[in-house]
């Protein structure tokens, strides 16, 4: 078993193109158990390119994938979900009319023969809520649509923690909350990343980003401008990295963060 | 399984301090009426207005005609009036489930009755041989539709807009024109026609309420003893009498001999009503306790995120239209047996609107992802006392025509109300 801080998941030289665009340059990305990564960059950096790549749902052009250590190839979301990553997406990707329970196992239900094992499934549910200590849900049998922004996010989340998953990638999870919500949301990212979880995080949040984030990579018109440890930079080392690709001595070589202009 | 139990027992002490309040509250029936009403209120309108429906009709009508609408033979035509509409109805739920809709499920049905008359009447074939040959039709034509809509991607209101022209011509030419085609099988004629006997009715009646009562207080059981989230006992008591007595009243109502001369005895469960119970409990199984029915409601209610989960969501799109079809044989059939014939013009006209109307009223929602089969049966009682209704009363026809549009258009704008008051109350 791999201890917090081993990599987990380890990408070296990907790159990526639609067509004439190449969107990923040398891309290289390592996640470490028990650690949150957040991933940065403006519009248009590549961030989601990269998470898609990561998620099976674009084939890579060029580029090593480890997992664990052992190469992979990560054709399909069902080799992704198979190696245990999961991606909850902004967009929540929740049915409003199944309850919490229903949408935690949709797709992988347990089954009794036929029939629906709804007993497990509900105590399983319940079990991993605990374990991340969400205390904000009033029953797990409640429709998702009686729920707050907050809640289904935490839903959406526990729901990637169920599986017997070792990375969890949470794209702008607190984009559309509240104050307090943001905080349960955060709370539940720290945590995930404390249960053993390798955690990416992409948000254009920066205090979520220096609250919660053990790491930093920083995308750049589709290279990694930096990756950086949180206790080493300032916001405004960050921005700038984001806006600029460079700062200071961090970041792409002049040369190369003005060609890509 | 008995190892489940220990192991559950720190998970319950850590979970106690979780805050799933609602889930482990002793609730009680008080409770659990007020949680209804609130739902209710809320937008979840469940199987209230059809039930609703069925009490203000029957009283409207037996107000207008005392003496003939609540007489025995009456309510067993009903029941048989009702047949076909039902059963076409409960394939439509699997299609509005995911928010599409056939338009040609009627005519379908008409297809595939058809198929069946002339097996038998031209070819010699016996009974079964038509029957599975018109439930081939069914599939044939569903798959069709599916890979239509699901693959070819043009809407469903279209395809099947269609085929509900392009089938009628294939019935046409089936049948011949200006013919009909006549269906004089005894097991065929039977189904609408004949009845069972009356102490197999009681005896049919007496194991399904047991039966009933068996498996929701089996899951009951199961349910607190692991202490998940159970309905009150009350509530669930409430429903199994409830269920018992409609079950035990109807089955005396239809055992009643209503035959119009003393000389000879008409009494019992018309053989098609059976038939519709065992498809509302396959329906209702597949569609609640199997993981097929669990992603046709996924599917109905964001399909991005069923895809997303894996779901195949084609396969799902494709099947449901293959489900109405087929149970669209099944109404065809049924509506040939109680005609004793088959028409060109079967299926056609106002058949579809009564049986989409019948799921809508019953609380199937057109804009996909709420419904169960019981809207069918429910939605297809209020559809045939209507029409019962109207016929006792002597309604001209372009007044018939006024109101059965009317009661669709009026149980459509309950739904869309019902899901504006949903949304803005979050639910």
């Amino acid at each position: 078993m791999t201890d917090n801080g081993d990599p987990v998941l380890r990408i070296a030289g990907l790159n990526k193109s639609f067509g004439a665009v190449h969107v990923l340059h040398d891309v290289d990305f390592t996640l470490r158990q028990g650690e949150v990564m957040a991933l940065v960059g403006d519009n248009g950096a590549g961030k989601s390119t990269l998470i898609k790549c990561i998620a099976g749902i674009h084939p890579t052009d060029s580029g090593r994938i480890e997992f664990e250590g052992r190469q992979v190839s990560v054709g399909s979301p069902r080799d992704a979900a198979a190696l245990g990553i999961e991606v909850v997406y902004q967009d929540l990707a929740l049915a409003d009319n199944l309850d919490i329970v229903q949408n935690m196992f949709l797709g992988r239900e347990r089954r009794k023969g036929i029939v629906l094992d709804e007993n497990a499934m509900e105590e399983a549910a319940r079990q991993t809520l605990a374990k991340l200590s969400v205390r904000t849900v009033k029953s797990v049998r409640q429709q998702v649509a009686s729920l707050s922004g907050g809640q289904r996010q935490t839903v959406a989340i526990a729901k990637a923690a169920l599986w017997d998953s070792k990375v969890v990638i949470l794209d702008e999870p607190t984009a559309a909350l509240g104050v307090a919500q943001t905080r349960q949301v955060l709370d539940l990212v720290r945590r995930l990343a404390d249960t053993g979880h390798a955690v990416v995080l992409i948000s254009h949040n920066m205090n979520d980003v220096f609250e919660v984030a053990d790491r930093i990579t920083t995308l750049y018109l589709g290279r990694v401008a930096a990756e950086v440890r949180r206790a080493d930079v300032t916001h405004g080392q960050v921005v700038e990295l984001i806006t600029a690709g460079r700062s200071g001595d961090l970041g792409l070589a002049p040369a190369t963060a003005a060609e890509s202009i | 399984m008995s190892t489940d139990i220990p192991k559950g027992g720190p998970s319950a002490v850590k979970l106690a301090d979780s805050d799933f309040a609602a889930d482990h509250r002793p609730s009680d029936l008080g409770g659990a009426l007020r949680d209804y009403w609130a739902q209710v209120r809320s937008g979840d309108l469940g199987a209230v207005p059809a039930v609703l429906g069925i009490a203000g009709l029957v009283v409207l009508f037996t107000a207008l005609r005392p003496e003939t609408f609540l007489s025995d033979r009456n309510i067993a035509n009903l029941f048989t009036q009702a047949l076909p509409v039902t059963i076409l109805a409960m394939g439509l739920v699997f299609v509005l489930l995911l928010g599409e809709i056939d338009l040609s499920a009627g005519v379908t049905s008409g297809v595939c009755a058809c198929v069946m008359a002339k097996l038998m009447v031209s070819a010699g074939q016996p009974w079964y041989v038509a029957v599975l040959a018109a439930l081939a039709a069914g599939v044939v034509i569903g798959t069709a539709i599916g890979w239509l809509v699901a693959v070819v991607r043009i809407p469903s209101f279209v395809v099947t807009l269609a085929l509900f022209l392009g089938l009628q011509g294939i019935t046409l030419w089936l049948v011949g024109e200006g013919g009909t085609v006549p269906v004089r099988d005894d097991v065929i004629v039977a189904l609408a026609n004949k009845n069972m006997p009356v102490a197999l009715g009681w005896a049919l009646a007496v194991v399904c309420a047991v039966g009933y009562a068996a498996s929701q207080f089996w899951r009951w059981q199961r349910q607190s003893a692991r202490g998940l989230a159970a309905k009150p006992v009350q509530l669930v008591a409430l429903r199994v009498v409830a269920v018992a007595v409609v079950l035990l009243a109807g089955t005396y109502l239809l055992s009643q001999d209503r035959a119009p001369s003393p000389l000879i005895t008409l009494a019992g469960i018309p053989w098609g009503v059976p038939l519709v119970a065992v498809l509302l409990i396959i329906c209702t199984f597949v569609l609640g306790r199997t993981a097929y029915g669990r992603h046709v409601y996924a599917v109905g209610g964001n399909a991005e995120a069923a895809r997303r989960a894996g779901v195949n969501v084609t396969r799902i799109r494709v099947s449901v239209f293959m489900i109405a079809s087929t149970l669209a044989a099944v109404a065809g059939i049924v509506a040939a047996s109680r005609l004793n014939s088959v028409t060109p013009s079967e299926g056609s006209g106002n058949t579809l609107l009564y049986a989409v109307g019948a799921a809508v009223i019953g609380g199937t929602s057109l804009f996909g992802g709420r419904g169960k089969a019981r809207d069918a049966v429910l939605g297809g009682l209020v559809v045939a006392i209507i029409d019962n209704g109207l016929g006792l009363l002597g309604t001209k026809a372009y007044l018939n025509f006024l109101i059965t549009g009317s009661v669709l258009l009026f149980a459509a704008s309950i739904d869309a109300l019902a899901r504006r008051r949903r949304s803005a109350t979050g639910r």
